[in-house]
């Protein structure tokens, strides 16, 4: 399967020059861009590993494609994403997110339903991934 | 304007005297009022029967919708009657529209309970509608003060907290109204939801009137339609919904069909506009309660929106709806099949997503509006809308609006699941070209047909729905162009 979160999912995996236009485009709005990854990509997992504080001062874009690089010589077996944060009143909140970084294969998400009465059911889902110990997960 | 009468309010006890007086007699009509920071105004459009004044006529209308009786009473002088009139203080010819004036009528915020859309509404669009001496009367707009917006919730989620709960940022959220809109079983209802969602929206959404009828009953259809979200969801990693519409005849089966929403882990509910405004702010406080998304679909509002010369203008309900605390409501697409113009449809969207909205006569907002904080509403373009149209959608609506695809995605030659991925390619590529600086405007074809080079689903698409388009004049436009010299 292929995890469609973020903005981007749907194109082709986005280039360093990709990820360059739209870190700058986010940064011209003011907003601080950070670099995350996570080897846990429920789509309720919010809080993904922080590569670093986000770039609150940083003009140019370069940088974060310089920081997603050094994130992916440690964790590019991992989803790295970019996300930049609006601290403007009324939103406080992120404004942009795409992955810029997915493993070479990704089992997805089995489905654990859990069936009650009533023809009611519970469901869970759950990466296959997390079946593995942090850190052991994505090989 | 302001002189065309003589009217001037009697005062002393010659205003008691039984018998009948003109409303502008009456104290209903102060030309030299300013209205407090505090007063509620209200702008009706008058078309006042042959021969009647329209400063009457305003007069009329404050005295009809705040304290009046055809005749003069005694018991007036029992309370501050001067404080509890409405006030007409500004009387205009509407532009281009012979026998048409704007009235400006402000009324004390003590007249109103806070918190209560029943309340005010009682007053501002109550008898006063039906009242001979005018042939049409329409309520254009109003300004609410700052003191009675906080009187109110809001909407439930807003879209901030919204898009934390999704997950989702940055883009416009794609949904489908599931189709047909009638008929469907459970069981094959929830297979349109499952392939719409896998194929990459984030909702999808019943109907206006599907509620529980014989070919489906409620339960059935919330149990379908949640395996069909988890499935999706686990297919692509991504949240889903769908709007469970829990629409029904009495506010305790509301409650018992969202109750079971939320057992069963929906993150939206739905509600149709004709339940009415306490029903409405019922279900938002319960939504706000249990942490659920409230869409609210404006079915009915057509009756009494679109002619331009009777009725409460959308604006209005936008404002009232924002105050009840819905977080969803559909607002016009611009280019698809249902009425709006450019420029009427920005004012609404402003009224929903804007923390403050400055008086803009070419977007038919005339006043200033302070929200106080109030939660956004997330605007719904649905209707007639298709992937050809996303330059256009994206630059008429932003991205803070959930863009519905109904017949554009289910009615996709290769089926539901390409309509969607069709869908979301062509927001997703546009979406890239405008942050990465392109004109989209100009260039958005082009952007499309690169797009789906490689993406057949889009090129199906684009190739079924190339020459479609809803082009006709639109009934309900503004009365002022943008030009600096119009003013009033």
């Amino acid at each position: 399967m292929r995890l469609t979160q973020g903005q981007f999912s749907y194109l082709p995996d986005l280039t360093d020059e990709d990820i360059r236009v739209q870190a700058q485009y986010a940064i011209d709005k003011g907003w601080a861009v950070s670099v995350e990854f996570t080897d846990d990509p429920h789509p309720r997992n919010t809080y993904w590993e922080m590569w670093g504080h986000p770039m609150f001062d940083n003009p140019d874009a370069a940088a974060v494609v310089y920081e997603v690089n050094e994130c992916r010589k440690l964790h590019g077996g991992k989803y790295i994403r970019v996300i930049a944060f609006d601290a403007s009143p009324g939103w406080e909140s992120i404004r942009m997110s795409f992955i810029v970084n997915r493993p070479k294969t990704e089992p997805g998400f089995r489905v654990v339903r859990q069936e009650g009465e009533g023809r009611v059911v519970r469901y869970t889902i759950e990466s296959y991934a997390v079946r593995e110990p942090e850190g052991q997960r994505y090989a | 304007m302001n002189d065309m009468s003589e009217a001037k309010t009697v005062t002393g006890a010659k205003r008691y005297s039984a018998g009948v007086m003109k409303y502008a007699q009456m104290g209903y009509w102060e030309p030299d009022y300013t209205p407090k920071d505090t007063d509620v105004i209200a702008l009706f459009r008058i078309t006042p029967q042959d021969g009647v004044d329209p400063v009457e006529a305003a007069a009329a209308v404050a005295g009809e919708s705040s304290t009046a009786t055809w005749t003069v009473v005694w018991t007036d002088r029992l309370t501050a009657c001067e404080k509890y009139r409405a006030k007409a203080y500004r009387v205009d010819p509407v532009p281009n529209s012979p026998g048409e004036f704007f009235a400006y009528i402000a009324y004390d915020l003590d007249l109103f309970e806070g918190g209560s859309i029943a309340n005010l509404t009682a007053s501002i669009i109550g008898n006063v509608f039906g009242f001979k001496p005018l042939k049409a009367l329409r309520l254009e707009d109003m300004r609410l003060p700052v003191a009675y917006v906080k009187t109110f919730q809001g909407p439930a989620t807003g879209i901030v907290v919204e898009r934390e709960r999704l997950n989702c940022y940055g883009r416009p959220l794609l949904g489908a109204t599931v189709k047909p809109k009638l008929g469907l079983s459970g069981r094959n209802y929830g297979r349109v939801v499952y392939e719409a969602l896998k194929g990459g929206l984030d909702f999808t959404k019943d109907d206006e009137n599907i509620n529980s009828q014989p070919f489906m009953h409620w339960r059935d259809r919330f149990l379908y339609c949640m395996e069909a979200v988890n499935r999706a969801s686990a297919a692509t990693g991504e949240v889903k919904g769908t709007y469970l519409n829990v629409t029904a005849g009495t506010m305790e089966e509301m409650y018992a069909r969202a109750e079971f929403a939320k057992s069963l882990g929906s993150v939206i509910i739905m509600i149709d506009l004709v339940i009415g405004y306490t029903a409405i702010q019922s279900m938002a406080k319960w939504a706000r309660d249990n942490d659920m998304i409230l869409h609210l679909h404006r079915a009915g509002h057509s009756t009494y929106t679109r002619q331009r010369s009777h009725g409460v203008s959308f604006r209005v309900i936008a404002k009232w709806m924002r105050l009840a605390g819905v977080d969803h409501l559909h607002a016009g697409t611009v280019v698809g099949k249902l009425e709006g113009d450019p420029a009427t449809t920005k004012g609404y969207y402003d009224i929903f997503r804007e923390e403050y909205n400055p008086m803009a006569l070419e977007n038919g907002i005339f006043f200033d509006q302070d929200w106080a904080s109030l939660n956004k509403m997330m605007p719904v373009a649905s209707g007639g809308i298709h992937a050809g149209q996303m330059h256009q959608l994206l630059t008429y609506l932003g991205e803070d609006v959930v863009l519905q695809f109904g017949g554009g995605t289910i009615g996709h030659p290769h089926g539901i699941a390409a309509g969607a991925t069709a869908n979301r390619v062509a927001l997703e590529a546009m979406l890239y070209a405008r942050n990465a600086g392109r004109d989209i405007w100009n260039e958005g074809e082009d952007i499309l047909r690169d797009a789906a080079k490689t993406c057949t689903p889009l090129k199906q698409a684009l190739d079924t729905w190339k020459n479609v388009s809803f082009d006709y004049a639109s009934t309900d436009a503004p009365d002022f162009a943008p030009t600096p010299g119009v003013s009033m």
